[in-house]
């Protein structure tokens, strides 16, 4: 997969360093028997020969010989226990704490399930296994060297655990005291190396033995891909991987089969109670946002949603609904909530605040947004997995029905149950309502047309322009949006046509900067495996945390065209500098400080090009972007990435 | 959720905007629309309603064409409803905000979106 090198003439570097070192031990030897200084051109050819004792000295075996090769390793078992449970990359950046671990999976392992990949950055790393797993519906591996590169990779397995997405991260560590070597090694060597990230992990273990390692690895499988689903963490430990592995110790190891675990599905006693509530609700409320955990969700939520012709929010942490459905009212979200007798919450990330406003100034004042006496009914898995420390869990949120289990596996249960309490004559009411719901998404779509109208000759370009640009020369591919929560204002979501599990991977989880490009590269990685076109928005900022992520895309070959939402600034960071040179009446003439990115302007595609991506723009003129993106796309058709620069307007 | 919350807002302000009559309109102070260009920008009104005061969903309403009236427009930026920041007179005079205003008001109305084959 990568690509090949120019390589060295290996036989010709061997014989220059064989020569030149002779040359230096023939010349010395000579200097010392003889008190001369030995003249260079004639060491070689007027050296002495060894004499009888010093051959005999030179072929004496002594008593013990240093073992200093070995056949095989404990890494290398390591290697065949991850074989076992199909992960088929592994990304990483290299440190020497998992130097047994890499030789053995690109050597021991034939670089094949996984494949290594490389990266700049021990974030990057786990972002792209984090994107990977969106696409693909099962882990993908980082592995992160011991200590620093933990700390490195921590906010990035922040983002996976707020995001509930199963991320395989290996780290390690030097050994025990007596076999570390001074300096370095030390400062890289930890007791409890997973605890960095303890708060936010599901699991972790630092195996003691290879059959311990052999178990837990296992174990981590499982644990991460059950619901809720979430990072794990194994530590290697130096001395096991790097210890020879005799044949007499190999013959007593096993290796558990992997059994994933069933799904946990909500009590049915509590679902028969929701769909009566659903049934007879006037005006029921769908509201899907970490819900679809695999292809099989989304048809799932349609069933429910026509059975019972109630519209659907999709908060989009995951790809729930399709967008143009007639029962898809996500643009109208708040307005369908305060008229809701009852609302499903389907795995709610934060229930508080989709049925609360909160307003942002110097007194906080809250007010809920449902009516007296709505129905609240929650199905999800977040209470099966909470950490005390982070606060991802948000603010409490009362109930009239909670159902712990993972939505999706409740969903089918929930269906029948609506189909059982569903009688004619109120399938006749329901269609009358659908009838409504219908004609009601037509408007907001032609509404929304319009409002994307708004600018659209203007430069910098509206997001609505660049999105609509994109969205016509990819509507014909069997595309994939793999950008952080969509990219381009939610432009694409009003206006495309989303229907496929793939056609967009949700947010970061945590909205720790840096997730969006490693991310991305991630997705069309699996992307690339399944034929589609991956395309990505970034924006500017987010960016330039981790754009070393380009050159892995590169480097590996992995298609995708980049689309730079390129504002010049942290924008959401101006508009609170803002706020709060507002609140303290000071003018904003200054907000720009510590918040822009001009001055001088980043050149995103001269930033491409350095790494080997095609790279086009800026484009500020919107007539241009159209046959940018139609350029960029050949590249990305051929199997390469390539990136287009876009000067954007600020939102 | 900020999105859509946001949303929200710039919903009823186009509400509000649609029932600006034109009386209501005349009542605005003379101001200079160039002037009110420059503010529009130094302000930071563009951080928010973008460059054209065409709006974004997720951070502020459209402004423009057909602005609020002045009254009510004045209203908003010093005592701002949802989540705008106040800008009291102290930071902005209301002449400021009467050419801002008169920039807004030489905003021109979009293309049909029929118009637009992309959108089509």
């Amino acid at each position: 997969m990568p690509r090949k090198l120019p390589e060295i003439d290996r036989r010709k570097f061997l014989k220059g360093v064989a020569v030149g070192g002779a040359a230096v031990g023939l010349a010395g030897s000579a200097e010392a028997q003889t008190g001369a200084p030995a003249a260079a051109g004639r060491s070689l050819a007027k050296a002495p020969l060894p004499s009888a004792a010093m051959r005999a000295a030179e072929e004496k075996v002594p008593a013990e010989v240093e073992k200093l090769t070995t056949q095989k390793t404990g890494s290398d078992f390591m290697v065949d226990v991850v074989k076992t449970l199909g992960i088929d990359y592994l990304a990483a950046c290299p440190g020497s704490t998992f130097r047994a671990l890499q030789e053995s999976f690109i050597n021991y392992g034939a670089n094949k399930q996984p494949e290594w990949l490389t990266c700049l950055h021990e974030e990057a790393s786990v972002a792209m296994a984090h994107g990977y797993s969106k696409i693909a519906g099962k882990p993908m591996a980082a592995m992160v060297h011991g200590t620093v590169g933990l700390q490195h990779a921590s906010m990035a397995i922040y983002n996976a655990w707020c995001d509930r997405a199963p991320v395989i991260v290996f780290t390690a560590s030097a050994g025990a005291t007596d076999d570390r070597r001074p300096g370095v090694e030390w400062a890289h060597s930890v007791q409890d190396g997973a605890s960095l990230v303890r708060d936010f992990s599901k699991w972790d273990d630092m195996p003691w033995s290879l059959q311990h390692f052999a178990e837990s690895m296992v174990r981590a499988y499982k644990v991460a891909t059950t619901a809720p689903t979430a990072p794990v963490v194994i530590v290697a430990e130096g001395k096991l991987q790097e210890a020879p592995l005799h044949a007499d110790e190999a013959k007593k190891l096993t290796i558990p089969k992997l059994v994933p675990n069933t799904q946990p599905q909500g009590d049915l006693n509590a679902v028969r109670e929701t769909a009566k509530l659903l049934v007879a609700a006037e005006n029921p409320l769908i509201v899907a946002d970490r819900y679809a955990r695999t292809p099989e969700a989304i048809p799932l939520l349609i069933k429910l949603a026509e059975l019972l012709q109630a519209p659907v929010v999709d908060l989009r942490a995951r790809m729930n609904f399709p967008n143009q459905h007639p029962l898809n009212h996500s643009d109208r979200f708040r307005a369908l909530l305060s008229q809701a007798d009852v609302m499903l919450a389907l795995e709610p990330v934060d229930l508080y605040g989709e049925i609360n406003g909160m307003r942002d100034q110097i007194e906080r004042t809250s007010r809920k947004i449902t009516k007296p006496g709505a129905k609240i009914v929650t199905i999800g898995s977040n209470d099966l997995l909470i950490h005390a420390n982070y606060q991802d869990f948000q603010r409490f949120e009362t109930q009239d029905i909670s159902i712990s289990g993972d939505a999706e596996a409740t969903m089918p249960s929930l269906i029948e149950a609506v189909q059982r309490a569903l009688t004619d004559n109120r399938k006749s009411a329901l269609a009358a309502r659908g009838q409504k719901l219908a004609e009601a998404k037509k408007e907001s779509t032609e509404r929304l047309r319009g409002e994307a109208a708004y600018a659209w000759d203007a430069s910098p370009l509206s997001l609505a322009r660049l999105s609509m640009e994109l969205w016509a020369q990819i509507k014909g591919e069997d595309w994939s949006l793999v950008s952080s929560g969509g990219g381009g204002g939610g432009w694409p979501f009003r206006l495309w046509n989303f229907d496929k599990a793939y056609h967009h991977i949700g947010g970061s989880g945590g909205s720790g900067m840096g997730y969006g490009l490693p991310a991305s590269v991630g997705a069309a990685l699996a992307n690339k495996e399944r034929g589609r076109l991956s395309v990505s928005i970034q924006t500017d900022g987010d960016f330039m945390i981790s754009p070393g992520a380009m050159w892995t895309m590169a480097h590996h070959q992995i298609p995708m065209l980049v689309v730079m939402n390129n504002n010049r600034a942290y924008h959401q960071e101006v508009m609170h500098i803002q706020r709060m040179a507002n609140r303290h009446n000071r003018g904003v003439d200054r907000a720009w400080i510590g918040t822009t990115i001009r001055d001088p302007n980043i050149d995103y595609g001269q930033l491409a090009r350095s790494m080997g991506v095609f790279g086009e723009g800026p484009i500020t003129d919107p007539k241009d972007l159209g046959p940018a993106i139609k350029k960029a796309l050949e590249v990305v058709k051929r199997g390469e990435p390539a990136l287009v620069d876009v000067y954007t307007q600020p939102r | 959720m900020t999105g859509v919350k946001l949303l929200l807002t710039a919903g009823v302000a186009l509400l509000w905007a649609a029932s600006a009559s034109a009386q209501q309109q005349q009542q605005a102070p003379r101001g200079s629309a160039d002037s009110g260009r420059k503010l529009y920008e130094s302000f930071g009104c563009y951080q928010c309603h973008n460059r054209a005061a065409q709006g974004a969903g997720a951070t502020g309403p459209r402004l423009a064409p057909g602005p609020l009236p002045f009254q009510a427009f004045i209203q908003q930026v010093r005592h701002p409803r949802y989540e705008m920041p106040p800008y009291e007179a102290a930071i902005v005079t209301d002449q400021q905000v009467a050419d801002i205003y008169a920039f807004l008001q030489t905003i021109p109305k979009p293309p049909d979106p029929k118009t637009i084959p992309l959108l089509n």
